[in-house]
């Protein structure tokens, strides 16, 4: 049996010689290291990674990677991502974006990538804040949020991401952390291997500008009665003893105590339902809707043609309907006659 | 029912611009195409002008709804849709309202009389019926119950009244192919093709058509029938084209010779669309096209298959361009092959999104932040959208920099007789993707284009990155060093100024190499320059005339070529952008002419305005 010559890298082979220039302590730094060590336990050839990405803070990332990399333009990494993956189906496409960027300006795109099912990964750091800018209010600011723009608080409703990709039909969606390296590499793992949009809000630590957004998730006393972390087909267990679940009460999630024996009808995660109801509901723990910890995980993993598959299918099609046509037979084609 | 010979003269005539008008609901675009057709078979020299509301659905007989279909055709070269008309077809008082302005004293004009009803009367505005209002006596009136005579010819297949009334325009077009003297088999096989599988409307459609003929043939109305004879151009195989067909064809024909494949990023808008509904039928030939969901995206998707080693094309009109800019300072900065097509049309704004304008000119120029060039290129007639589209990629893939390619409303929809080109003898465009790894930098360049390397992700070893933010010389890396922005400025501005030196030197059209004025002109305006410019000679002027393909950079000999000539006079649908170009590069005291109606420039106005400064 033939076996197939796998790429061997390191770690190494992905970081670039650029110097990092996030402030120190960013959220950032943590998700480049994950994805440079995530990246040689693919099995894909380093020159098939291409990172895209818009503006802001984040959209740096293609700079600090080994790979080919198109910073472009603000809110436009997923119209670039498209073309590229389009051209080159063969390619490993990862979107590089953020609360503003994705979900601000580039809010259209966002709806129209994933609805698209367009064949790439989207990482998207959030902040809840405009790094870049040096600090205003995002579209994921809380409401009443005081930043430079809205010294009386905001007065905008936020909006959640997770829930938006969902709306939108993603196939694949997930929430990690920035300060959970081991499950930042598992999403990323998962989103590689998905076929479609595969979604990833990342909650993204901007110290200078934001800090402590997400201390609920990320400090030791608390993270554990805020956080669950979903596995499929398992209950949605959290607390710091892990005595606490999930169950549906109608349409509304509820905790319950299993401490009192109380394990019946407890909610079990399944990512793979196609309908977005059960996905969107958990989407909103903790974000929407308010005393209720936050699910981390994949939300929703189900398999549907790509963007990409449809396209090649429709030219595969169109080859067998029509019969390959010369440049001759084109310009020549239709009603004609000869002068002499 | 017996036919009666009626025996009629034949006059030879040399040629004839007529216009058939109506309500949108009318077909007069299907009847004015399908005359096209008829026309060019019999080997006239032809040129269209297609003018239709920017309502789907106007309100019927009313003069916003008025559309209308114009072809002027001739046995000697012509090279516009006509000044003024022979004949006029008016189906309805808007109609007739609408254009009987542009009808020469004494021409034909050819009523629907069925339609003058006192509300459509009163919808176009009329007070009194102007059939009954010494019409006559100005124009040689005729006055047909096309409704009605329709309506006879089908009174015994029993359809729908609705279905009846809209087979009408059949009425006129065999009416006009008897009086022109047109073959019909080309518009039965088009029928037959189209109505294959409603053979009751096929039937319907067939017999009033050839009513239409037999009319003109029988009745006595008219007395002589008209014979334009073959045009004497330049012997070889022919077609018929619109602008936006030879766009797509020079398309088609970049990715044969080019070897890359076409990605086209559009949204839709008037008067581009049809490139993309075109293109989009190429499927098997491995052409891609992609509807975005805005215009901003679909130039972003163009970008991104340039960078991932595809042809890049957007298509799109003013207002497009306008939501485009940002992404075209992107493809300047990062240097990546791009077509963005402007299908210019009435502007500002929204403006008049069916009727031609060539006011975008600046606007392609200068239309984005900071110093960022791009070449341009317009194209001239609607045949030449084909070879404009090809120095278009030449330029693109060539000098690794987005263009412009340039064309407006009137080249979009209009059409004439088009030489095929034989493929044997159009240019390869030759491609180089970078993948010698040895001394990869991604922006080292060609000495000679100054074009930095194609160097396509899935390429092993030339892993690099490029953005939007300033670069090193050379090397890409970010930077925002003085010294380096400042010569990095310079050097994109010199990339794109010395790509004249690739470009054929502009010629003289018609007259000398010098004289008293030269008439100088871009895009459009081509065919109404020429025939003016020729008029110009007959009465005896020194008067010249030469027309700018590349619009940036010019090329190298246009100043010296402007110096030969006491005066310059630049003929534009717009305030004189060109105008203003060629005044601020080469200090010359140039005139304009600057007519923005939405219509294209009348050979007779360029006459005036050049007999003035003469
Ligand atoms: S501003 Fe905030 S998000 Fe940006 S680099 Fe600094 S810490 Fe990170």
């Amino acid at each position: 049996m033939a076996v197939e010559q796998k790429p061997q890298y390191t770690k190494a082979d992905f970081e670039s010689e650029n110097d990092v220039r996030w402030c120190p302590g960013c959220g950032d730094y943590a998700i480049l290291s994950a994805v440079q060590a995530v990246m040689p336990t693919l099995g894909i050839p380093k020159e098939k990674f291409v990172f895209v990405s818009g503006i802001g803070c984040s959209s740096r990332f293609p700079y600090y990677m080994n790979c080919y990399g198109f910073h472009t333009i603000h809110g436009r990494a997923m119209t670039v991502a498209t073309g590229v993956k389009s051209i080159n189906p063969d390619l490993s496409v990862w979107v590089i974006t953020g609360d503003g960027d994705g979900l601000s300006i580039g809010g259209n795109h966002f709806l129209h990538a994933i609805r698209r099912n367009q064949d790439f990964k989207v990482l998207l750091f959030d902040n809840k804040i405009y790094g870049l800018t040096k600090g205003q209010y995002s579209p994921t600011s809380e409401l009443g949020k005081k930043t430079k723009s809205t010294p009386m608080g905001s007065i905008d409703n936020p909006v959640n991401p997770v829930s938006l990709a969902i709306a939108a039909g993603a196939t694949f969606v997930a929430r990690t952390v920035d300060n959970n390296v081991k499950h930042m590499k598992e999403m990323f793992t998962r989103a590689a291997n998905h076929k479609g949009t595969a979604f990833i809000e990342i909650y993204q630590n901007c110290l200078v500008f934001n800090d402590a957004a997400f201390e609920n998730y990320t400090e030791k006393d608390v993270k554990n009665e805020n956080s669950i972390y979903l596995e499929n087909g398992k209950p949605l267990i959290f607390g710091k003893n892990s005595d606490k679940a999930v169950k549906l009460s109608g349409f509304h999630p509820e905790i319950v105590n299993l401490s009192n024996g109380n394990s019946k009808d407890l909610l079990i995660h399944d990512e793979k339902i196609k309908d977005r109801g059960l996905s969107y509901m958990l989407g909103q723990m903790g974000v929407e809707n308010e005393g209720l910890p936050v699910v981390f995980g994949v939300l929703r993993c189900i398999e549907e043609p790509t963007y990409q598959e449809r396209l090649l299918e429709q030219e595969k099609t169109a080859k067998s309907q029509k019969p390959k046509t010369s440049l001759e037979e084109i310009l020549n084609s239709g009603d004609t006659w000869v002068i002499k | 029912m017996v036919t009666q010979e009626v025996n009629k003269k034949k006059e030879t005539l040399e040629e004839a611009t007529i216009r058939f008008a109506g309500d949108s609901g009318d077909g007069m675009q299907l009847t004015g195409g399908q005359f096209t057709n008829a026309t060019a078979i019999v080997g006239n020299d032809l040129s269209t002008l297609p003018d239709f509301p920017a309502e789907i659905r106007a309100p019927a007989g009313s003069l916003a709804g008025v559309s209308g279909f114009q072809i002027h055709f001739s046995s000697k070269e012509i090279h516009t849709p006509g000044d003024i008309l022979d004949v006029l077809v008016a189906m309805n008082p808007a109609a007739l309202k609408a254009n009987l302005k542009d009808l020469r004293p004494g021409g034909m004009l050819i009523v629907n009389t069925n339609a003058f009803t006192e509300t459509n009367l009163k919808k176009a505005g009329y007070d009194k019926n102007p059939l009954e209002d010494g019409l006559g006596q100005k124009y040689q009136l005729f006055t047909i119950e096309i409704s009605r005579l329709t309506q006879l010819a089908l009174q015994d297949l029993n359809l729908p009244g609705k279905l009846v009334d809209r087979s009408k325009n059949l009425f006129a077009l065999g009416l006009m192919y008897w009086l022109y003297t047109r073959p019909m088999e080309q518009t039965i096989e088009w029928l037959n093709k189209k109505f294959a599988s409603k053979p009751d409307i096929l039937k319907a459609n067939l017999k009033v058509l050839k009513a239409g003929y037999h009319y003109g043939e029988t009745t006595e109305t008219f007395i002589s029938q008209y014979e334009i004879k073959q045009a004497k151009i330049h012997p070889g195989k022919y077609r018929n084209i619109t602008g936006n067909e030879a766009t797509v064809f020079g398309l088609i024909a970049a990715a044969q010779l080019s070897g890359l494949t076409i990605f086209l990023g559009s949204y839709p808008i008037t008067p581009a669309s049809d490139i993309l509904h075109e293109l989009s039928k190429y499927k098997h030939i491995g052409i891609r096209t992609f509807q975005a969901e805005d215009e901003i995206a679909a130039i972003g998707a163009a970008i991104g298959a340039s960078f991932a080693g595809g042809l890049g094309v957007t298509t799109t009109s003013g207002p497009g361009v306008c939501l485009k800019s940002e992404f075209i300072g992107l493809a300047i900065k990062t240097e990546l092959p791009l077509i963005v097509c402007d299908i210019q049309r009435g502007g500002p704004s929204t403006g008049l999104p069916t009727k031609t304008e060539q006011a975008d000119l600046l606007q392609v120029m200068f239309g984005r932040n900071s110093e960022s060039p791009v070449p341009i290129v317009a194209a001239a007639t609607p045949g030449d959208c084909f070879e404009t589209m090809l120095e278009a990629v030449r330029i693109a893939t060539t000098y690794m920099t987005p263009v412009f390619f340039m064309s407006d409303g009137y080249l979009a929809n209009g059409s004439e007789p088009w030489k095929i080109p034989q493929v044997s003898e159009l240019k390869k465009i030759k491609i180089n993707y970078r993948t010698e790894k040895e001394g990869f930098f991604p922006y080292l360049r060609d000495e000679k284009t100054l074009a930095r390397p194609w160097a396509i992700p899935g390429t092993p070893e030339l892993e690099h990155v490029i953005g939007g933010l300033e670069g090193e010389q050379i090397t890409g890396k970010v930077s925002y060093d003085p010294i380096n922005h400042d010569a990095m400025v310079k050097l994109r501005a010199r990339k794109i100024a010395q790509i004249a030196n690739s470009i054929p030197d502009i010629k003289v059209v018609n007259g000398e190499e010098k004289g008293d004025l030269l008439i100088l002109g871009w895009g459009s305006t081509l065919g109404a320059i020429i025939a003016a410019t020729e008029l110009l000679i007959e009465k005896g002027y020194k008067v010249s005339n030469a027309h700018i393909r590349h619009l940036n950079p010019f090329p190298n000999n246009l100043g010296n070529l402007l110096k030969n000539y006491k005066k310059v006079l630049i003929p534009e649908v717009n305030l004189g952008q060109l105008r203003m170009l060629i005044r601020a590069k080469y200090l010359i005291d140039a005139q304009g002419l600057n007519i923005v109606g939405g219509q294209p420039l009348k050979i007779q106005s360029i006459v005036e305005a050049a007999e003035k400064l003469l």
